[in-house]
This record gives structure tokens, sequence and C-alpha cells, in this order.
């Protein structure tokens, strides 16, 4: 009906946008370039992110397979050795790993169960008032830098242990006070995520529970908490993985340099206190060291990034139930 | 001594008379009045029905009966509530003894996010159940008409059950712990006419032992299974009251309410 | 006891005395319980508590200050030091310095030519050489004011007692040194700010197209799930790793361009990439994640119905987004944009890795100087074993906490201010 000879038509219809009108007659598809042109560069603002992730793992990638590719360091040595001593070309990642898991484990010491215990306390027993005042001052916790937990750590955390358990068996450094630091930051986390799947728990299994004669206890840690369940592994696990990643508590307090060694309260560096130990000198690149910061990265990436996926897994399975 | 008094007597005292009973029943969200001044007998080993519009405070009064409404923080009570003669909301009774002594289906389906076995067997074990479990657990499935469909599959998560399935084992959950009256709101609203058709029949079997107290929209339904009608209404600052109540068969034939004939026939509501 | 002709069998339920018992039993674990949960949220607020007090309790105290020169003997014809006029205060310099370094200080800048202000600043750190001998927290002050009162008569009989505020004005506006008590955090804060001026140049575009892309325009096809995906992974990388990234990509690799050397612009003393571009950049990938992810939830909150009356008045798709979509998201997007900045300006560990320098006392002047951030010199001043470093540790730590507090209350505003607005 509507064919190519709009143009041809009397223009005298109206002389305010008769062809305005006009045009809009024709329903032929228009190629828009400006429309195309914006949504190409949102396309590229999206895109951003996996170059982001393809520069990580080129990077990671390359420089470590620089490092091994050294003379004297294998594979092998660098998961099986328990001295890292780069002077003496000693690279087993084992001081530094355990050095993580010694901090990592009295971070979840302090942050499980006092983060669950908060979550529960507040989605389950506090007013609405004062989980509107509680909530927010613990996720103010949560945004303190953490380079002033690394003050806290050194200027009040081992301070006090040397004054419990004495001078002598608590180093100045030491992964103890590093770790229940690490603890206090990420409690938030743990009580905040887990707070939110609590919470999203409806409410008719609450009164389900209630209408069986359970007491508020009962309601809380048997009904609610089992049915938040993935939500609140998947809170822990990323914790886990920030406690694994954090940085400068570790680098400020746990000690400056790798040792191998499970005694809490003797200094011990862990992966990322060596890496930036390390990279705060003015290292040349194409050293030895500065490959091997990026081989210990790279065992970073992978383990945080497996909990985090995994994490995310158990996020998926508790939306799949309750959203 | 006065601790509960509730639980003075171990078996249901014998059939004739009021299981429980609301007396001068005025309940408040926050400033708003839900109900006024409701007096209202709910007979033993009977099935009570409660009809009105939507929003009339029917669900609220069914949850006055077992201290469900406390759990709204901004819910306020007043007036009394008896129950082998004692009121509930005195401040020597236990909500939690309360609601173990009177159990509560949901309009929705709410089994907990567990197995088949353990949405029946939990509300027995936190009750102090001593006995074989099993048994208890094949024995309300079987009354709640739901043994036959999930014999096989006890194990399984109660939330792949059907939405008719679900509500029966809601049923079974409230019944396993033996309580002397259940209170239902809108118990078949989520459900087909033959889940509803089942649920009914159940109903019937077990008022026999139990005391039955059910908030219906469905005045088929009301006339099809109760043995007493209650007919709330809301008056012009939306509280709701009681306007009569009596045995279905009279209350429906013959109404001795203009508002209550209004109603049944479909003239307003 | 079988009454009921139905098959519902008796069972085994506490009653009677037993189920009072029963249930007081159950009362008494629960009030325990609760109890415990009351104390571990306590706990946790409580340890919030002692970060802070810890914090200001470092940031002020009393110091024992020995002058090697009393100022007092230097005042003249009965005219306090900080009083006398330029000329007198270069005779008390020539008369107290040696020859050598009044050569150095006119070779600098010109004694006459100097300001009063200078110069007595310059008599109080050449010829007073006041000293902190000692310092004490704000609770070793009030608690223990005798005691100190005590030590310092003692062990530094020379010495004046006199409170002090580590954040101080002269603290904001000096630069860095390595003596303690004339450290101040200037040349930080600059490069903070300007670190933070290319990190939100360059994330805000990037974070509200990519959000806007997703929401608006992106299907459900492989690609963009792998985008979703992404980036949720890449909001829980380790900070640090993102250090890495610069260091390779940014500083080294890029070297010519982050050092300005490609612009002839570059800072001839040092010509690397370890510059405010590199680490503005880095963090820029940092937020990244966080502003998109913030943003895409104002723009989902943005309902259908006005995109469709827009789109029925025969709009297209991006004039839709532009004036009707982005206009009601913003106030979201912005708040989402601070809290994620509010991120960038703790971070420390990234920085180290990119930035890596320790003492700087030139301001930054653009984005090919070299720099340091509050967070860094907070890391520096920690990790050495001085205690009056740890005071000015601590203050610094305090004016961290301060602009945060001041950025997260102004997310706050914006979001209340936003809901109410939604509400009319
Ligand atoms: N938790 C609550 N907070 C405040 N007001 C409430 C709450 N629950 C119910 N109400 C109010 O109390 C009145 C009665 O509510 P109720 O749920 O008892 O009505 P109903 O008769 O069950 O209605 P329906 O048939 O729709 O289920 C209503 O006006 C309702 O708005
Ligand atoms: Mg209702």
């Amino acid at each position: 009906m509507t064919g190519g000879s709009e143009d041809l038509a009397p223009r005298a219809r109206s002389a305010t946008g008769g062809r305005f009108l006009q045009q809009s007659h024709d329903l032929r598809k228009r190629p828009r370039p400006g429309d195309m042109l914006v949504q190409g560069l949102l396309f590229f603002c999206g895109a951003v992110s996996i170059l982001t992730t393809l520069g990580i793992v080129y990077v990671l990638g390359r420089e470590s397979l620089l490092f091994f590719t050294h003379k004297g360091v294998s594979l092998l040595e660098f998961f099986t050795s328990t001295t890292w001593q780069p002077s003496i070309g000693k690279f087993g990642v084992w001081p530094l790993v355990t050095a993580t898991l010694m901090t990592t484990g009295f971070a979840m010491l302090i942050a499980l169960p006092l983060g669950l215990a908060v979550a529960v306390y507040l989605s389950e027993y506090a007013s609405a008032r004062a989980r509107n005042i509680l909530k927010p001052v613990l996720e103010i916790l949560a945004g303190i830098p953490t380079v002033v937990y690394g003050y806290f750590a050194l200027s009040f955390m081992t301070p006090l242990l040397r004054s419990i358990f004495g001078r002598d068996v608590v180093s100045i450094y030491n992964t103890a006070s590093a770790g229940l630091v690490m603890g206090i930051l990420i409690l938030p986390l743990i009580s905040s995520m887990s707070e939110d799947a609590l919470s999203a728990i409806p409410r008719s299994l609450r009164e389900a529970s209630y209408a069986l004669g359970a007491t508020r206890l009962e309601t809380a840690v048997q009904v609610v908490l089992p049915a938040a369940l993935s939500g609140v592994t998947a809170a822990v696990i990323v914790a886990l993985s920030r406690a694994i990643g954090e940085t400068m508590i570790a680098a400020l307090a746990a000690g400056a340099g790798p040792a191998f060694t499970i005694n809490p309260f003797r200094p011990a560096e862990t992966m990322t206190g060596h890496m930036v130990r390390i990279s705060s000198g003015d290292i040349s690149y194409d050293s030895m060291d500065y490959d091997s910061i990026f081989a210990i990265g790279s065992l970073l990436f992978v383990l945080t990034l497996t909990l985090n996926v995994v994490s995310r897994r158990f996020v998926a399975r508790f939306r799949e139930v309750y959203e | 001594m006065t601790g509960s008094a509730v639980c003075q007597t171990s078996r249901p005292i014998p059939d004739a008379g009021c299981a429980i009973e609301a007396r001068s029943l005025h309940v408040y969200y926050g400033i708003f009045r839900a109900l006024k001044d409701v007096d209202l007998q709910i007979e033993r080993q009977k099935i009570t029905a409660i009809i009105g519009p939507s929003g009339c405070g029917k669900s609220t009064m069914l949850r006055s009966f077992n201290r469900m409404n406390e759990l709204v923080p901004s819910c306020r009570t007043e007036g009394k509530v008896m129950f082998r003669n004692r009121n509930i909301y005195d401040s020597g009774v236990d909500p939690v003894e309360v609601r173990r002594r009177i159990g509560m289906v949901f309009q929705r389906p709410n089994p907990f996010p567990k197995s088949i076995y353990e949405n029946i067997a939990w509300g027995a074990r936190i009750n102090g159940y001593r006995g074989h479990l099993d048994e208890l657990v094949e024995e309300s499935l079987r009354l709640a008409a739901l043994w036959e469909d999930v014999r096989d599959k006890l194990q399984q998560s109660a939330l792949a059950l059907s939405g008719g399935q679900q509500q029966r084992l809601c049923i079974a959950r409230a019944i396993a712990i033996r309580p002397e009256i259940i209170l239902m709101d809108e118990p078949a609203s989520a459900l087909d006419p033959i889940a509803t058709l089942k649920i009914e029949e159940l109903m019937r079997e077990l008022a026999e032992r139990y005391t039955f107290v059910v908030v219906t929209h469905n005045m088929q339904q009301a006339a099809r299974v109760s043995h007493q009608t209650a007919f709330f209404m809301m008056d012009a600052d939306r509280a709701g009251y009681l306007v009569e109540q009596g045995p279905t068969r009279d209350l429906f034939t013959n109404p001795r309410d203009r508002r209550t004939e209004d109603y049944i026939t479909g003239r307003f509501g | 006891m079988n009454r009921c002709p139905s098959a519902v069998s008796s069972i085994n339920l506490p009653e009677g005395d037993d189920l009072r018992d029963f249930i007081a039993g159950r009362h008494a674990r629960g009030r325990l319980w609760s109890t415990a949960l009351l104390a571990s949220t306590i706990l946790a607020v409580i340890a919030l508590t002692a970060l802070l007090v810890n914090i200001v309790d470092g940031a002020s105290g009393f110091v024992a200050i020995e002058n090697a020169v009393d100022p007092q003997s230097l005042s003249v014809d009965g005219i306090a030091l900080q009083d006398l006029e330029s000329e007198t205060l270069i005779q008390i310099i020539g008369s107290h310095v040696s020859a050598a370094v009044v050569r150095r200080l006119e070779s600098e800048q010109p004694l006459a030519k100097r300001s009063r202000q200078d110069l007595y600043e310059l008599v109080i750190e050449r010829v007073v050489k006041p000293e902190v001998k000692q310092g004490w927290t704000l609770s070793e002050s009030i608690f223990g004011r005798e005691e100190i009162q005590v030590v310092v008569a003692e062990q530094y009989p020379k010495a004046q007692l006199v409170f002090r505020s580590w954040l101080s004005l002269d603290f904001l506006t000096s630069p860095q040194s390595s003596v303690p008590e004339r450290a101040g955090v200037r040349t930080a804060l600059l490069g903070t700010l300007w670190t933070l001026l290319i990190t939100i140049a360059l994330a805000f575009p990037l974070g509200v197209g990519a959000a806007v892309y997703l929401e608006e325009y992106a299907g459900d096809t492989f690609l963009n799930r792998i985008i979703r995906t992404n980036i949720n992974n890449l909001a829980g990388v380790p900070s640090i790793i993102y250090g890495l990234l610069g260091l390779a990509i940014f500083v080294r690799s890029c070297a010519p361009i982050t050092s300005g050397a490609a612009f002839g612009r570059g800072d001839p003393t040092t010509a690397n990439g370890r510059t405010i571009l590199s680490a503005g950049l880095t963090l820029a990938l940092l937020v990244l994640p966080l502003i998109i992810i913030n943003a895409q939830e104002a723009v989902r909150s943005v309902p259908r119905s006005l995109r469709y009356g827009s789109l029925s008045l025969g709009a297209t798709q991006w004039q839709t987004i532009r004036s009707h979509v982005l206009p009601q998201a913003l106030p979201g997007i912005l708040t989402g944009t601070i809290l994620a900045m509010s991120r960038a300006i703790g971070e420390t560990a990234p920085l180290v890795v990119v930035g890596a320098t320790t003492y700087i006392v030139i301001d930054p002047s653009g984005p090919f100087s070299k720099f340091t951030t509050l967070p860094m010199q907070i890391y520096q001043w920690t990790a050495r074993p001085q205690a009056d470093f740890r005071r000015i540790a601590a203050a610094a730590s305090l004016l961290l906490l301060v602009l945060l507090l001041a950025m997260n209350a102004t997310a706050i505003v914006l979001r209340n201010h936003h809901s109410q607005k939604g509400c009319l």
C-alpha cells in the first residue's frame, strides 16, 4: 500500500511538519547509524571487563611461565618444597601458603561463629529498630580500609596478645594477630550476607514452625538456618576468599620473611604479604623476584577464583529455591 | 502452680461443650482495630467455618486462637480466649504450649525445605516425642491421605511435591503432634477442585477426633464440610465483628440476620 | 485409650508436669542461646569501637619536647621569638647555624627574600630544633598524667610536656618528612585526589555504559552471559592481583604512555611508568565491576512502563534510555559510584605494587607525576618501628576515615533524597 512513492505526494498538507508525518508513513526499516554507534560503544564498555580478565590471565600466565623457565626453578619444587629463599635459589611456596592458611584460619575462627551469631541475632531476634542501627554500623566496619586494620593489628592486637601470652612467646610480628584482625574485617561480610539470606526466608516458614509449638531458638536454628544454608555457605566462602586475598593486614602484622612454621605467635609471611614486600622495593623487571610474585599471584588468583565460583553456585541454588 | 494450668489434664475432655472460646476479643494492628468485641464459641470435635468478606478479620480471628498474632510486632490483643478454663492470653501462659495444643494449617502450603520425613518428624521431635518416629510418620501421612503418594520418596525434598500434596503434608505435620484444635486458613485456596475435595474428606474424617476451625471464602465448601458457621463483617472503620454464629444448616437456610442473608446469597461482599 | 473410632492413636508426648518441665528446659536453652547471640553482636560492635578508639587514641596525646635552644633565650629586647622582624630572624640564623648550611639555604632561596613566616619556621627547624623525646597516647595522657610528669622530670629534665594533636592543619599542609613531628600528608592527599580523578573519569563512563548495555541491549546470548558472569567474578578478585596487572601492563608495557614520555610531558628524573596515571587506570579497573553492578541495579529499578511510554511515542531505544531511563537511574548510579570511590580511596595493596615509591616531597602536578597516597602513607608509617610514626599513621588513618565517612554520608543523603522524590 505505502510504496516508495511518498516523496512524490503533494507537500501541501500542512505547513507544520507535513514532511515529518509523511516520512513516518514509510514502514521500511531504516538504518540508524547513530544508534548503531551508541550500541557498539556500550558493548565495548561491557567488553572491557572481559579484556580485564583476559589481561589478568595473560599477565599472570606469561610471567609465571617465565618464572618457571628460569634456571633452577621447577614446578615440582614450587609445590613441594618448604623453603622460600630466593637468595639461594629456593622457591618452595609452602611457607607462604601455610602462613596464608594460618591467618585465614584465625580469621575464620573469629568471623565464622561471631558472624553467624550476629546474622541470626539480627534477623531472628533484634527489633526492627536495632537492626536498622546495627546493620549499617557493621557495614561501616566492612568499609574501613584494610590498611587501617593493619595499623590496628600492630598497635592494638599484637600488644594485647603479648600482654596475655607473654612477650617472649609472642613476637612483634605474628600470624595470630593478623588473623584475628582479619577476622574482625570479614565478620561483617559474613554477617551481612548471611543476614540477607536469613531474612529472605519467607515468614510462612517461621509461622509453620511456631504453629507446631517451636520456640524462637528452635525456629531460628532448626528451620530458618538450614533453609538459608546455601546462602550462608556462599557468604562463608566469599569471606574465605576475601581472607586469603587480604593483603595489608598480613603485610603489616604477620611478618616480613617467609617462614615455615605452624606457631601462630611466630612471624611468617603470607603470599600476599610477600608480594607487597617484594614489589614495594624498586624491583627490576625480568628479575627472579619480579617473576616470582606473578607465580604467587597466579596461585592466589586460582584459589580465590575457585572459591568465588563455588560461592556463586551456592547463591544460584539459594535463589532457585527462594526467589 | 499457676505456671500452665492449660495442661492439667492429659486427655481431651469428653465430647460435649466448647473447645475454645473468644470473649470480648479486640485485636489491633498499631492503632487500627481489626477485630471488635468478638464473642465466639468453637464446639469440640466439630468443624466450624468462618466466613465473611475479604479484610473482615477472619485470619486475624483464627490467629488469635493460637497466639500467632503476637509474631506481628504491631499487634495487640484485648479480651480473653478461653481454652481449658484458662485465658491463653494470661501472662502465665506459654505461647509455645498453646501452639503445641492448637495447631495450624496455612493458606499457602509451607513445608520446611527438608525431606518429607523430616517435615513430620521435626515437630514431634522438638515436642519431646519418645516413641518410634517411623511409625508416627507413616500414621500421620496415612491420616492425611498422602502415604500412598510418598511412601517411596520419604527422604526426598518436600518442595518437590505438588501444591495439593504439600498442603496435605502440612496437615499431616499438624496432626503428627496430636493437637486438640486445628486451625485452617483457607487451606484449599491454592488447590484444584480434586485436591480440595480430598482435604475436605480428610477434615470430616479427622473431626471425629479433632476440633477444626476453617476460614473459607467458598460458601459451598462451608456448607459442605462444616457443622457450625460464624459470619464476620466489617463496620465503617473497617473493624471486623461477628454478625452471627450457628449450626451451618440453619445459617445457610434460615439466617437470622439480614446481612448474613445478603452475603450468602451473593448480594454483596 | 482408644476412645475414637478413627485410626488416630494416642502418642507418647510429654503431658502434665513433664510437659511443663520439658518446655521450661527448652525455654532455658533458648534464653541461654539468645544471650550468647546478643553477646556476639555486642562483641562485634565492641571490635568496631576498639578500632575507632584505638585510632583516635593514637592520634593525640602528650609529648615531651626538648629544644636544643630555648626559644625564650632567643627573644630580643623582650620581644618573643614569633614576633621578631625578618632581619632579626636572619641574624639569629646567622649566629646559630654554620656558614656552610647558611650558604646552602641562600642558594635554595636567598634568606632576605623569604617571608617572615618562612624565616620563623627556619629558626625553629635549624636553631630551636624541637625534638619529641617521647609521646603518649590519649588514654595514657588522660589516665596517667602524674606518671608521665614523673617520667618526663626524671628522664628528660630539659623537656617540656605539651599536649599535641597529631592531626592538625600543619599535618594537612606539610609535605612528607623523615622527622615525624614535621611530616604531613599534603603530597599524599594530592596524590589521592589525582588518582581518584583519573579513576572516576575512566570508570564512571565505562561502568555506566556497560550497565546500560547489559540491562537494555544485551540479549541472553552466550557472549553476554559470559560478560555477566565475568563481572561478578572480577568483583571477587583480590585487589593485589589488579596491582600485578597494573604493574605488568600500565607500568611496564605502556611505560612510554604512562610515563608521559610519548607526549614529551614526562618527569625526566624518573621516566618510568610508576605514575598517577598508572595508579588511576589500575584502580579504575578495580572498581569497574562494583560500578557496573551498582549501576545495573539502578537501571533495573526504573519501571518498565516508563520505557514503554517513551517507545510508544516513537522514540528510538537510545532516545528512551538517554532521556528517560538514565535520568531516573542517575541518583542510584551516583550513589553506587560514590561507594565504589570510597573503596578506591582506601585501596593500598595495588598502589604499593604499582607505585612502589616510598618517599616523595614534591607535590604531584599531573597524571605523569610520581605519587604517594593517603593509605600508602599510612602503610609506610605504620611499618616503621618508631613510635612517633605510629602517631602520624593514626592521624592519617583518622583523616582517611573522616573522608570515607563524608563520602558515605553523601551517598546516604543522595539515596534518601532520591527515595523521597520517588514517593511524590
Ligand atoms: N500484619 C498486619 N499489619 C497490619 N494490619 C494487618 C496485618 N494483618 C492484617 N491486617 C489488617 O487487618 C484487617 C483484617 O485482616 P485479615 O487478614 O484478618 O483479613 P481476612 O478476613 O483474613 O481477609 P482475607 O479474606 O482477604 O484473607 C485488614 O484490614 C488488614 O489490612
Ligand atoms: Mg485471610
